[in-house]
């Protein structure tokens, strides 16, 4: 590995201001699973490591006044045992459980896996559905909350100044967590960088959808929501023939790509076999 | 790049050792430490053969860097057995149910046994395949190692 050299911040005061001082020179290391196997492959070569994987106060998960915050810090392992994850967002938590192995998730970090950004990262598409937002920090108090579907801009892109350190994730209590559905297709049962990936979350009254949140991974140049399928949806009743064709609407939100992993047309089609599924899986959960 | 002190407690002793930045753990313990049963398999972190505890969580030693485990609890293969040299159950069952042949995974397959027989004292065979599902090996198919898994269960 590259030559670099090594911050550990106390807290995060010390954090934002070595944030600030190493001027973009300075890349925030938590679990390293993604940053080392890059620094390995010259793929990013920071001038200095910033170690923030024994912050207590950024790996809290919290539950406050219908508001869920999970900290950047906070390891894949402990927001897939979190109770509070399995009760209020199981979509999350069925996500976290996918991502990688057991061995990575003890060390991977919510925050990592968003500020990487790749397409295909597998805590997004749940919280794309769930509506969250993340708090980017900086030195003198900045912040600001970015909803997370304007966090991403392209693939490991995203809207994040050289200064700036991401600190929570949140969203809101849904109504009905039960209520959703994640399917993770991948080209094995670990380690897989998924084909497609699909979170839905909806709410439903008396058969009627009166809300659908849908998100997509590894589809298009970021994780995006399928705004076409949600208004599709939104008002009608939740039958087969309606899941089906909103299901089928979905080639319209995405745009995939052929890569060493599948091509676009199977991406395409897939996209609307999963969708339908996690539909059906989000209507039916909780039912008795 | 200048080297920093650390203090770990390794298998149970205090060590004290000096790092450079970008070391990473895993050589750190297989040659300044001199502990050579934790293995360098893939180097990035896809085999699990580089698998040690890091205050009691199997963690991918090839993908962490040594400063960062200043203050930790480094548990290798070399610390479950007994000072007395008295193996552990999991290494017994792994001799006993046929589950090494050349050895490579091994280490990182009986410390994951280790870690999901703390959690869950009687595991069935599909929890045993997913707690392992970040360890490869090449050799065995699996089948013995998930056999000594469950049955160092009931020891």
């Amino acid at each position: 590995m590259g030559n670099t050299e090594y911050i550990k911040p106390k807290n995060l005061n010390d954090l934002l201001n070595n944030k600030k001082e190493t001027e973009g020179r300075g890349a925030v290391i938590a679990g390293g699973t993604n940053l080392i196997p890059q620094m390995q492959e010259k793929i990013k070569s920071p001038e200095f490591l910033i170690d923030v994987c024994d912050l207590q106060e950024l790996s809290q998960i919290k539950e406050e006044n219908g508001m869920i915050s999970i900290g950047a810090g906070t390891t894949i392992a402990d927001i897939a045992s979190s109770d509070i994850i399995n009760v209020k967002s199981p979509i999350l938590a069925s996500a976290a459980r996918q991502l990688g192995n057991p061995l990575v998730r003890n060390r991977a970090t919510i925050g990592g896996n968003l500020a990487d950004a790749s397409p295909a990262a597998d805590t997004a598409p749940p919280l794309l559905a769930l509506e969250a937002f993340l708090f980017l920090e900086s030195e003198g108090g900045g912040q600001r909350e970015v909803p997370l579907e304007q966090f991403f801009t392209g693939p490991n892109q995203t809207v994040m100044k050289a200064n700036e350190v991401m600190t929570r994730i949140c969203f809101s209590e849904p109504e009905h967590p039960l209520n959703g559905g994640y399917i993770k297709l991948g080209l094995r049962k670990a380690m897989a960088i998924s084909v497609v990936s699909v979170a839905v979350m909806l709410d439903v009254e008396e058969g009627i959808c009166r809300k659908a949140r849908i998100a997509l991974g590894s589809v298009a140049p970021k994780p995006v929501r399928a705004y076409g399928v949600e208004k599709n949806l939104e008002g009608k009743e939740l039958n087969r023939d309606v899941i089906e064709a909103s299901a089928n609407k979905v080639t319209k939100d995405i745009s995939p790509i052929s890569d060493i992993r599948a091509s676009a047309k199977y991406r395409q089609h897939t996209s609307s076999v999963l969708l339908k599924r996690a539909i059906l899986e989000a209507r039916d959960r909780g039912k008795k | 790049m200048k080297k920093k002190n650390i203090s770990i407690t390794l298998n149970t002793e205090k060590r004290e050792i000096s790092v450079l930045p970008n070391e990473l753990l895993i050589n750190v313990i297989r040659e300044e430490l001199g502990l050579t049963g934790t293995k360098c398999g893939c180097g990035m972190g896809q085999c699990g053969s580089c698998t040690v505890l890091i205050d009691g969580a199997p963690v991918l030693s090839c993908l962490t860097l040594a400063l960062s485990v200043d203050g930790a609890e480094i548990t290798t293969i070399e610390g479950l057995e007994s000072p007395d040299g008295t193996l552990d159950r999991l290494q017994e069952s792994f001799i006993d149910n046929s589950a090494i042949q050349c050895g490579f995974c091994t280490p990182g397959m009986v410390l994951m046994g280790s870690d999901l027989l703390t959690k869950n004292p009687s595991p069935t065979e599909d929890e045993i395949r997913a707690h392992i599902k970040g360890n490869i090996c090449r050799c065995t198919g699996y089948y013995g190692i998930v056999r000594a898994i469950k049955n160092a269960a009931l020891r």
